[in-house]
């Protein structure tokens, strides 16, 4: 009988003694059952997960903060750093950890007395931060600012106040496109790399150029102290530390007196300088200007920094060595004569230049008039009729073959991030570009490097070099690789010899150059002007004018031109004309050759200008921030971002010729030939270069180029 | 023929040296717990004990007339301070539990857990034998159960009012009421625990019942009790960390590692095997409890017995439970080893109650008849 299953069921005390039995045993079993589930239970927790918990034990008990390594110093090639570490105090705030965002970073903004647009910076980075990721808040601290800091982090959680060491660059602007600069690794880097050490505070990857390049070599091993912490975060003991292993050392061929001398001299121009050791290809420098500051973007570009550099037309952050992009103008004539040499013209020839040649039905201007010209008055004084004549005779193909031979249009084996590699025209080339035959003025146009025509700073000291010295020479920037093509000669001894004499009469003789001589006796610089025009004649005269208009100034050289020791190239964006370039040319050999020589004459012109390079940066970012205020909008969180935006302009600026090369080029005046010419950096006024000069006599004095003369089509 | 003279012979063995042991475990842990030293928790735990034993062997010593004669009145008098205690806390401005007697904090709810039993039993016993199919068998237990149940739930204390549920609970379904009543109470408890859950639940505990639910969802919130406590039995493994080498209670990432969770503890530096003497000793004590109830002829016994058993079960479950996370963070401390006078007192109050029923169990065994 089921017990009160039916009310007509006949309960006794016996049948209730009976159900106590049977659910007294129900209520056993099921306490049975839980003591079982607990057992089991216990026994999966302890035994069948305890790895797992085990760890999570040590990771709750054990604090293991990454020590960051100091960084490898970037020396020049005597040993002396041109990045190096200071120490010093610093702020990060990890965003995960704070209590009270905006509260934190406003009382850490009173403490540390930052400015508005500092603070929208901190607060934009710490909105945009993965969470784990360190923000930088402040860096290169005062010990007193630093303690306030620390003496108030009870109330602060997620503020981390660090003694650590800060990258410096002694030479600031100098280096910026050189070296790159440091900064925290973005969310990305973390992700690809996966390594705890980049979301350390205080830890910077290399963001740009060589800090970038040589990030595994520089970065060494980071420390680590494993502490025993409670659950509220007091130090028990200490359980062990390592010290960091510092990176290693990238030791440069640049000679840093010299990239810095260089640098400041461009003075307010826009543009590069590099400078190569004749022996070995070493790079001793490749300075581009203006350029920024790369110890003030390791926390990150700050806003107002960043909407400086973005309004300057000379586009600061663009390297202009490796992606400034220009057509190389009468700088490839001497290349060209080695290509005429090779192709077997007698120099000794002469054409007649009577302000231009007839070629078939159409007339070719020069920029002057020249009589009988041959090989070396050619290059002196940068017939252009000379050019005209040869190239169509010994036919372009050939001449560009040439000029691909000697570097142009190359990239170079080199530790950068990306190099433009510009362009030699052909005929084949133009076919496949522009599906266009080519014509005469073509030929015309690329054999006074103009046209299509568009090379690098770089590849016009490595063109330099190898014409100068006959070796193929392979530029070269780390000490630790091997310098190649020393012994491999490219042209034979007589003909480098000519083009080395008739270079040296550009400066030294009766050639474009006059005021390019080196103030020593016994050392005479050899080179060659240049000036590449930008835009049509129809729009700018190209020495006046708009600034964007104006006519870049080149200037390829070496010295001493008979037993060269250093060649380069300078090019000045806008400057005018090769006047703008040489006069920096000649003051660097000067300061190679003689330091303190080469100094005065630069204290001299940064008297004029307002200081060096840095202060005159620091003065204006002041006044920019003064006069920009708050309204400055934020710069692109990623500093990819700003590459990309770089190389995307620097790609539309080297296009900008693009537009008159399938013009006939009238070309422009050649610099001043004589040496008693206007001061330096004056621009030029058209005229003054048909002064006549004594040094040539034989030649009939240039006449003033006819602008604006109408050509036959 | 024994050497050892009666009077101890005749004691409750089987659930003395499992008791013994798990209170003497229970003072190593808490002397760990306390970074290795008697104070402040193991040396109160040891003498607390001592004065709550003499209380059970004093209680042990009570005839069934006067236990049954005392059920009322205790049940009144507690239900009283229950409302006292209630009338401080709307007094003072807040939830109060706890009553001062100057020289203890009398917490009247944990009192009523063996008086409920102790009533119902008395009622069950009372009731004619046949009447437990009428609603006279229920209203009445039903209204016992449940004015102290609202009154703890005031407080609010649900814990408490969950395990005067459970205690109250298994005495009617021992007492023989019909099936299908807990069939139907059943099916009612399940519409009625989600509008409970929503409407009579305050926010805390329901985060709590959510934690449980997934604890890893907020580890550093109120998922941080739970995962810690897991950690520090996982991380014990089979035989422990050592003896006072627990590291999650020793640098407080344990939260109440002497009370709530001091299973967390003990599994720590104890591991498995720890846990396995535990939870034996309790089953060993529980087993002895339901054979006093099954031994004993009196319906009240009976009931009694099986009553406290399933009080003491109902902490110990509960707390274990809690702590592996299996179920959620209900302030419930496990009995002869968590620190507290309270459920000290209560918990030795049920085994005295059950030693007392084992004392009549033996008297009726020797005299055929019980008093």
């Amino acid at each position: 009988m089921k017990l009160g299953s039916r009310k007509t069921s006949i309960v006794t005390a016996s049948t209730l003694d009976n159900a106590f039995k049977r659910r007294s045993f129900l209520v056993a079993a099921g306490m049975g059952g839980i003591a079982t589930l607990l057992a089991t239970r216990m026994g999966y927790i302890a035994i069948a997960e305890n790895e797992r918990y085990e760890l999570e034990s040590e990771s709750n008990r054990v604090n293991l903060s990454l020590i960051p390594p100091r960084r490898g110093w970037i020396l020049d090639r005597n040993g002396a750093p041109l990045a190096s570490n200071r120490a010093d105090f610093r702020v990060d705030v990890i965003p995960d950890q704070l209590a009270d965002v905006s509260g934190t970073l406003t009382a850490l903004g009173r403490i540390l007395r930052l400015d508005e647009a500092s603070m929208a910076d901190v607060t934009k980075r710490v909105e945009e931060a993965a969470g784990f990721q360190p923000v930088e808040v402040a860096s290169g601290l005062d010990y007193e600012d630093f303690a306030a800091v620390s003496v108030r982090l009870p109330d602060l959680p997620g503020v981390v106040p660090q003694r650590g060491f800060s990258r410096h660059y002694p030479t600031g602007p100098a280096v910026g496109h050189l070296i790159g600069y440091v900064g925290p690794a973005n969310a990305e880097e973390y992700e690809e790399e996966g390594n705890p050490l980049l979301i350390t505070p205080g830890f910077k990857i290399g963001k740009d150029a060589l800090e970038r390049q040589f990030e595994q070599d520089l970065r060494g091993v980071p420390g680590a102290r494993r502490v025993e912490v409670t659950a509220s975060g007091r130090i028990v003991q200490e359980l062990e530390t390592r010290e960091d292993v510092q990176g290693d050392p990238v030791r440069l061929t640049i000679d840093g007196p010299l990239q810095d001398y260089a640098a400041r001299r461009i003075g307010l121009e826009s543009g590069s300088c590099v400078v190569m050791d004749c022996e070995n290809g070493d790079i001793l420098c490749m300075s581009s200007m203006p350029s920024f500051d790369p110890n003030s973007f390791s926390q990150g570009i700050g806003r107002v920094e960043y909407a400086m550099l973005r309004d300057d037309d000379r586009v600061p952050l663009r390297n202009k060595v490796l992606k400034g992009l220009y057509p190389p103008g009468s700088t490839v004539k001497p290349m060209h004569c080695m290509a005429f040499l090779k192709a077997g013209i007698d120099p000794n020839r002469t054409i007649t230049c009577g302000g231009g040649v007839r070629i078939g039905n159409r007339f070719f201007n020069c920029w002057g008039n020249h009589g009988q010209v041959d090989m070396a008055k050619g290059i002196y004084q940068s017939c252009d009729s000379y050019f005209y004549r040869m190239a169509l005779e010994v036919g372009f193909d050939k001449v560009a073959d040439f000029a691909k031979s000697i570097g142009m249009g190359k990239q170079f084996d080199l530790p950068v991030i990306s190099q433009f590699y510009g362009t030699v025209p052909s005929p084949a080339w133009l076919e496949k570009k522009y599906d266009r035959q080519w014509q005469a003025y073509d030929t015309a146009n690329a054999s006074i490097g103009q046209g299509y025509y568009l090379a690098n700073p770089l590849q016009l000291a490595v063109m330099t070099a190898r014409l100068a010295t006959g070796r193929h020479l392979y530029p070269r920037l780390t000490r630790s690789n091997k310098s190649t093509g020393a012994d491999q000669i490219d042209f034979p001894e007589d003909h480098v010899a000519y083009v080395r004499q008739a270079m040296s009469d550009v400066v030294n003789g009766p050639g474009t150059a006059g005021r390019g001589r080196l103030p020593f006796d016994d050392i005479l610089m050899a080179g060659k002007t240049g000036t590449a025009q930008v835009v049509s004649l129809s729009k700018s005269d190209g020495k006046s004018g708009p600034w964007k208009y104006r006519d870049h100034g080149l200037f390829v050289f070496f010295a001493p031109f008979d037993k060269p020791k250093y060649a380069g190239a300078v090019v000045i964006e806008h400057g005018g004309g090769s006047g703008a370039a040489y006069p920096i040319a000649r003051d660097v050999m000067t300061f190679m050759f003689d330091p303190q020589k080469g100094m005065d004459a630069l204290r001299a012109l940064e008297e004029q200008w307002g200081g060096t390079a840095q202060e005159r940066l620091t003065r204006k970012y002041i006044a920019y921030a003064t006069a920009a205020g708050e309204a400055v909008p934020p710069a692109p969180s990623r500093d990819e971002e700003i590459f990309d935006l770089v190389e995307a302009e620097a790609r539309v600026a080297a296009r900008q010729s693009e537009a008159i090369a399938d013009t006939v080029i009238t070309p422009r005046d050649e610099a001043n030939p004589s040496s008693d010419a206007p001061p330096p950096d004056s621009v030029v006024a058209p005229g003054t270069a048909a002064a006549p000069q004594a040094a040539a006599p034989d030649a009939p004095s240039p006449a003033p180029a006819t602008a604006g003369t109408p050509r036959p089509q | 023929m024994s050497v050892i003279p009666a009077p101890v012979a005749r004691q409750p063995w089987a659930m003395l040296f499992p008791l013994f042991i798990l209170i003497g475990f229970g003072g190593l842990v808490l002397y760990s717990a306390a970074g290795g030293s008697l104070d402040p928790y193991a040396g109160s735990h040891l003498l607390r004990f001592g004065v709550f034993l003499v209380m059970a062997i004093i209680l042990a010593l009570f005839p069934p007339d006067l236990a049954k004669l005392a059920a009322y009145p205790i049940y009144v008098v507690l239900l009283i301070l229950l409302v006292i205690v209630e009338a401080i806390g709307f007094v003072g401005g807040g939830s109060q539990r706890w009553l001062n007697l100057g020289f203890m904090q009398l917490q009247p709810s944990e009192l009523m857990k063996p008086a409920l039993v102790l009533v119902l039993a008395r009622f069950y016993s009372d009731l004619p034998v046949g009447m437990i199919g009428t609603w006279r068998a229920v209203v009445p237990a039903g209204i016992l159960i449940g004015l102290p149940i609202m009154l703890v739930l005031a407080q609010p204390d649900l814990g408490t009012s969950l395990a005067i549920a459970f205690g109250g609970g298994v005495v009617m379904f021992l007492a023989g009421l019909p099936m299908r009543w807990f069939v139907m109470g059943g099916a009612a408890a399940a519409v009625i625990a989600p509008l409970a859950f929503f409407f009579g639940l305050q926010p805390y505990q329901q985060r709590r019942v959510f934690t449980f639910l997934d604890p890893e969802n907020d580890p550093l919130g109120d998922g941080y009790h739970i995962t810690q406590s897991k950690i520090a039995i996982g991380s014990g493994g089979f035989s422990g960390k050592g003896f006072n080498e627990g590291t999650q209670s020793h640098l407080h990432y344990l939260p109440e590692p002497h009370t709530d969770f001091i299973f967390a503890t003990m599994a720590e530096e104890w591991g498995f095997v720890g846990g396995v003497v535990v939870i034996g000793c309790f089953a060993l004590i529980l087993y002895w409890a339901l054979s006093v109830a099954r031994n004993s002829n009196d319906r009240f016994g009976k009931l009694l017995a099986a009553g406290m058993a399933a009080t003491i079960f109902f902490y110990v479950s509960i707390n274990l439970m809690m702590v592996m996370g299996l179920a959620p963070v209900v302030g419930i401390p496990l009995p002869f080893m968590s620190h507290g006078g309270s459920s000290m007192m209560t918990n030795m109050v049920c085994i005295g109650t059950l030693m007392m029923v084992y004392r009549w169990n033996r008297l009726q065994g020797r005299k055929g008849t019980l008093g």
